[in-house]
């Protein structure tokens, strides 16, 4: 077995591992990290529960591999939160009962979070076609939507 | 599985020379890491991405463009000078996959996983694309359309790899489109792909070339199809024609996603629409 020692910036903190070449960064994160916010829903790039933010963009943690992660920015929904204080999208996303089971919820958020850092004040089009990879099989998505609008009337406003 | 990181094309080269077994190169990664997923893991992988200007998108002194390997959808549908110069290559590019895919996968790579359905391949033949290629024998230009041999099998020699993919310079008034059909609004395979890239002066087409996906084995020009719109002005007989051509091309298969027939009916009725697109865009160049 090829091990691969990595260094990377993870929420902002160094880190630093040694994984298998074949595992994929979702499972660095997870198994390695103990950042079990990323899922995995199907480990095929096609349900987005293990979205992340890589170098700025958007992607699927399951089609990274651990090795590939070097010298790389990542952003989890472990580093969503200011301590205590939730993020305007997780307030939201509460406030309009947006999740039953939860496990499309960290995806959701980090890829709504990086809609709205390129467009602050997305349509529901726009906001339906961006998050066309993320699957949720509980909400039908209107309320997802719904609160996705709402926190980018909040950070519009504090903005 | 060993991991590699060349520093440049010609290491890559060397180091797929010296390996032992099945060996990859890594752009982004979304068709082979769900390949290894399967099960298909390579003894060697090589990723591309350490390697200077593989991220770039550069004018080339022709006019054209150059762009890297590692370049990924996202980056080419928010390049406002490639979306002046080729929107139906940019548009192709921004229909795979979702927002996630999108963060990582690359035309190249859409063009080396030598899918059928591949949407970039045929509005890159439409564009008259080309890529460089590296292997042990030196340094060549191949056309975009001669890079696929088949359903997940190139014309690459063994050890060679793509090293970047250009684009010629956009003729004046000149235009391209891509569509698909799908029988959803996002996140799926084409049913059939359609691209056109033409010139015009005035109102009559001086050039064009058209090229299908989902219609043969690999992504085809279509001559007939092309010729069917030079020196009209794409009036409804000339769409008849590229119409009744783009119908005619290939040899579609029957599966899940349509029969061939149906794939037959859909070539015509993308060809017509798409061209008229890229007429539009044509008379708005400058």
């Amino acid at each position: 077995m090829s091990m691969v020692h990595v260094s990377a910036r993870v929420n902002g903190d160094p880190v630093e591992f040694l994984c298998d070449s074949r595992e994929t960064l979702l499972d660095v994160l997870r198994d390695r990290l103990a950042l079990t916010g990323a899922k995995e829903g199907c480990g095929t790039g096609d349900c987005g529960a293990c979205s992340v933010i890589f170098n700025g963009r958007l992607v699927a943690s399951c089609l990274v591999l651990g090795a590939e992660a070097e010298g790389a920015e990542i952003e989890t929904i472990e580093g969503m939160a200011d301590g205590e204080k939730l993020h305007p999208l997780q307030q939201k996303i509460i406030a309009h009962a947006a999740l039953q089971c939860g496990i499309c919820t960290p995806g959701i958020l980090i890829a709504a979070k990086a809609l709205l850092a390129k467009n602050p004040d997305p349509d529901e089009e726009t906001i339906r076609y961006w998050l066309a990879g993320n699957l949720c099989r509980c909400t039908g998505y209107d309320k997802i939507i719904r609160a996705i609008q709402d926190a980018a009337a909040e950070m519009r406003e504090e903005a | 599985m060993q991991y590699l990181k060349p520093a440049s094309f010609e290491e890559a080269v060397a180091m797929a020379g010296e390996a032992h077994g099945d060996v990859r190169f890594l752009a982004g990664g979304t068709d082979l890491l769900v390949r290894m997923r399967m099960g298909a893991v390579p003894d060697v992988l090589i990723d591309l991405k350490h390697i200077p200007g593989v991220y770039d998108i550069e004018r080339t002194e022709n006019g054209g463009w150059r762009i890297g390997v590692a370049v990924p959808g996202a980056e080419l549908t928010e390049h406002a000078g490639l979306r002046a110069d080729w929107p139906g290559v940019v548009e192709a590019v921004g229909l795979i996959g979702s927002t996630q895919v999108q963060g990582r996968a690359t035309p190249v790579g859409n063009l080396a996983n030598a899918s059928p359905a591949a949407d970039s391949v045929p509005a890159l033949i439409a564009a008259g694309a080309e890529v460089e290629v590296l292997g042990p024998g030196g340094r060549r230009r191949v056309a975009v359309g001669d890079i696929p041999a088949g359903p997940g099998r190139t014309r690459l020699a063994q050890g060679e790899v793509i090293s970047a993919l250009y684009l010629p310079p956009r003729a004046a008034h000149g235009g391209d489109a891509y569509q698909r059909f799908i029988p959803r609004t996002e996140m799926d395979i084409a049913v059939v792909g359609c691209a056109v890239s033409l010139s015009r002066d005035g109102n009559v087409i001086t050039e064009a070339r058209v090229a299908l996906g989902a219609m043969a084995p690999t992504a085809l020009m279509v001559e007939e199809a092309a010729s069917a719109l030079v020196g009209t002005t794409l009036g409804e007989e000339a769409l008849e024609a590229l119409s009744e051509a783009a119908s005619a091309a290939g040899r579609p298969i029957d599966d899940k996603r349509g029969t061939a027939k149906f794939r037959r009916h859909v070539a015509g009725v993308l060809a017509r629409r798409v061209a008229l697109v890229a007429y539009e865009r044509a008379g708005d160049a400058k």
